[in-house]
């Protein structure tokens, strides 16, 4: 690659737009699940700290999937301008995928979420209800076509290559590909666990600084929770998911753990850290364990899987992305265990609400969990090179013809829409954040819906109705 | 194909449906903030945008869905027509970003910083529906591919005729805002409104006269298609009825009583002018020679895809009338949505 050429340009368009994207969808897979959960706990219970929870994190989420309808916009038009090779190949399988997912996500914003947002006054708590749990099922919906699509580009099947173009011959076969069920726990998981740290990030930063109430002691307790839970099933259907990654895409593998070769009759080392090199065939100073790579890929200490070298050099995956960013990833899901254990440790007497130390450390654990969400996705997909579609297209078969100049020049304007408008959205979001849910929140909250005047009926007009959380002033940084 | 349905064809229908809703429902609110630079206090600029506030991402939908549709059902024209005209979609994409989220952000700024999402508003307004009109023009002159991909200059949009039309499109999506606050505005904003719109339906008259003589002009096969029999019997009432909407339209614009005709009327128009591009390019999706069988994907595509689109594109019309039903009437200072 001599540079930044047109299709190194593209390649950087669309992770600059993803990755963006992907944040916001994350969110409000995870916080949709929150709601749910809140409403029908209150509905049980009749305890009116959950009914304040769940009218404070509608504004979040209110905003997150504002902002996830936008930059997904964009992502609708990125396949034909800049990848208009692959969509015309792939468009057979990709295409109604992604319809499907339009579809369900249309079916979802136009039918339910009005409700959900500003209908709790008007048509009952049990339909109210119903309404959310609606929009939480679609927010999963749209989740499964995407990652079907995305699966099926990583371990394709169930299609036919016909005149020169994919065309699907089993729809199941093309859904239910083998990476798709791993790929889509693993992302829903990840989803349930980055809400559930950024809001025992919310909450620790109210406790930290006095503001004790128990709508953010709740917070902290149900992300607690929460995070018990997910994150040690996220290590093992991690640990699945490369098991299932070893079997169909074994080079993406073997540049995830920096593997070159194997040693005729000895288990393959595990190595923690290291500097691979594509040029050099080697991992340098690497620092590794005997045999446990073996264990964890084989289940048995001598096993053994293909090293580097025995792919032809074109199709390697570069190793020094995909090594970073998985082991990124599994840090901080480790982080968030430690985070989990100790916290759920401190219950006993209420010490987790006062334990500076441990508050702190949630705190900065807040965007833990959607970084992990990015290095993974950035592992599956660089893992996945050169490939666009896994043995099928290449990368650089797929790209639009377009000059370096005309790619470079609407990446930058990208770059520069993207910061003004999702800084100023992000900051919004934070900002409603620092407000915190106040005792009684629910009371205060506003009655609306269609059919009214002086109320919002749609996402972002459920963010806020105080002049002081003007994105305007938060973009100009006043 | 022996399957019984012309999968190709129904999947046109749903597009141009698609692509009609999005010119008739998102033209008038882009048309709003067209108008925005022409009326200037706080005031008559709430009560434009509230008229629009509570439906406006409703009407976007069917952008998306036209994208969708078009992806699915003739992938190659979705890859050839995108990247052809990549810049233009690129910046009014990047005008409807600026635009949706100035909905939102204007009414929570401060006093001083509203200006900000006033002029977001305005040129995301502008830049999307300039642009959008280029892209129809340079897809009237036609497209040239080769080997199933764009084979035309990266800039073969920045040509008279796809700017021309570019402007056009403005005045069209202007006179649908215009229109469309008659219905929606009363006292002397809805009195200035009347005689924007006055104005507007001539320009928009002599732009559709433009681009009609402009078109079989520049391009013999269009010429060729028009002027041919039977064609030309299809074809001779749309230039009569423009003129005869038009003129009953002004008509309509002078009398105080009627208050939703002149928007039917501007709807008609705009119809008109969708069924002459729809005469002059059918049944090709990728003009001058591309049809929707050669350019359809495949079967097993478009019929799994078909399921999903008939359930629930009805479904969407439905919410999307009661919508409207809704927040139906006039809309007054003071009285926005957003309190």
């Amino acid at each position: 690659m001599d540079g930044l050429d047109a299709l190194m340009l593209a390649r950087i368009q669309f992770a600059f737009t993803i990755s963006f994207h992907i944040i916001f969808p994350a969110l409000t897979i995870g916080l949709a699940s929150y709601l749910a959960v809140l409403e029908a706990i209150w509905l049980k219970t009749g305890q009116r700290v959950y009914l304040d929870l769940f009218q404070f994190w509608l504004k979040p989420f209110a905003v997150a999937f504002g902002m996830g309808v936008v930059s997904g916009l964009v992502m609708a038009y990125q396949f034909g301008t800049n990848w208009s090779e692959f969509s015309r190949f792939a468009g057979g399988v990709t295409g109604p995928l992604l319809a499907y997912e339009v579809l369900t996500a249309f079916f979802l914003e136009a039918g339910f979420l009005g409700v959900m947002l500003f209908g709790m006054q008007r048509v009952g708590p049990g339909l109210h209800f119903f309404a959310t749990l609606m929009v939480a099922l679609g927010t999963l919906l749209s989740a499964t076509w995407i990652l079907a699509s995305n699966s099926w580009m990583q371990t394709p099947q169930g299609h036919e290559i016909l005149d020169g173009r994919v065309v699907p011959v089993d729809w199941l076969r093309v859904i239910f590909n083998p990476s798709f069920p791993y790929r889509l726990v693993h992302m829903v998981a990840a989803a349930f666990l980055a809400t559930a740290l950024m809001v025992a990030a919310g909450a620790a930063w109210h406790l930290l600084r006095g503001r004790d109430n128990p709508p953010v002691r709740l917070m902290l307790s149900m992300a607690l929770w929460m995070t018990l839970v997910a994150a040690p099933v996220q290590a093992v259907v991690g640990d699945l998911h490369g098991l299932n990654t070893a079997k169909h895409q074994p080079a993406k593998l073997a540049a995830m753990e920096g593997h070159w070769e194997n040693t005729p009759g000895e288990g393959v080392p595990l190595i923690l850290f290291g500097l691979p090199d594509m040029e050099a065939e080697a991992t340098r100073y690497a620092v590794a364990i005997p045999r446990l790579g073996s264990l964890i890929l084989t289940h048995s200490l001598d096993g053994q899987f293909p090293g580097l070298k025995e792919f032809p050099k074109e199709d390697r995956p570069p190793s020094p992305i995909v090594f970073w960013s998985f082991r990124i990833m599994v840090g901080l899901g480790l982080l968030m265990i430690a985070l989990a254990l100790w916290g759920n440790a401190l219950r006993r007497g209420g010490r987790v609400y006062a334990s500076r130390p441990f508050l702190k450390f949630a705190l900065a654990m807040g965007p833990a969990g959607l970084l992990a969400i990015l290095a993974g996705w950035i592992t599956t997909e660089v893992g996945r090179q050169p490939w666009l579609i896994y043995g099928v297209m290449r990368t650089a078969e797929g790209v639009s013809a377009h000059g370096a100049a005309q790619v470079g020049f609407t990446l930058a304007l990208f770059v520069l829409v993207y910061a003004l408008v999702f800084g100023a959205g992000t900051l919004y979001l934070l900002r409603i954040i620092r407000r915190g849910p106040a005792v009684d929140e629910s009371l205060h909250s506003r009655e609306g819906g269609p059919g009214r005047m002086r109320q919002g009926m749609r996402p972002m007009s459920g963010a806020s109705d105080d002049e002081d959380d003007s994105p305007a002033s938060a973009a100009t940084g006043a | 194909m022996g399957v019984g349905i012309d999968l190709p064809l129904v999947w046109a229908v749903i597009i141009l449906f698609s692509v009609m809703m999005y010119v008739v429902m998102d033209g008038f609110d882009l048309g709003i903030g067209i108008l925005f630079p022409f009326f200037r206090t706080k005031e008559d600029r709430d009560v434009m945008m509230n008229t629009v506030a509570p439906v406006w991402d409703g009407n976007e939908t069917w952008l998306v869905m036209g994208g969708a549709g078009l992806f699915v059902a003739f992938p190659l024209a979705y890859a050839v027509v995108l990247s052809a005209f990549y810049l233009p979609l690129v910046l009014m994409l990047v005008g409807l970003v600026f635009r949706g989220v100035a909905f939102e952000f204007r009414f929570k700024a401060r006093e001083h910083r509203r200006w900000i999402w006033d002029r977001a508003f305005a040129g995301g307004s502008y830049a999307a529906t300039f642009f959008q009109g280029v892209t129809l023009g340079g897809f009237l002159e036609g497209v040239p591919v080769r080997d199933g991909a764009y084979a035309g200059s990266p800039f073969a949009w920045l040509a008279p005729f796809p700017l021309f039309v570019g402007l056009g499109l403005v005045a069209t999506y202007a006179l649908l805002g215009g229109t469309w606050l008659v219905i929606k505005t009363e006292g002397p904003l809805h009195r200035r409104m009347r005689a924007v719109s006055r104005i507007l339906a001539w320009v928009l008259l002599a732009f559709i006269a433009a681009v009609s003589l402009w078109t079989p002009l520049s391009q013999p096969a269009v010429a060729e298609r028009w002027f041919s029999l039977p064609n030309l019997f299809w074809f001779a009432p749309v230039p009569v009825l423009v003129v005869l909407v038009t003129l009953y339209l002004q008509r309509e614009l002078h009398s105080p009583g009627t208050h939703a005709l002149p928007f039917v009327l501007t709807l008609a128009l705009v119809f008109l002018g969708y069924s002459g591009l729809g005469i002059s390019l059918w049944p090709n999706v990728i003009p001058p020679d591309i049809s929707i069988w050669e350019a359809a994907g495949p079967p097993q595509a478009l019929g799994f895809t078909l399921v999903g689109a008939l359930l629930i594109i009805p479904m969407i019309l439905g919410y999307t009338a009661l919508g409207y039903w809704v927040f139906r009437g006039k809309v007054r200072a003071g009285e926005g949505y957003h309190g």
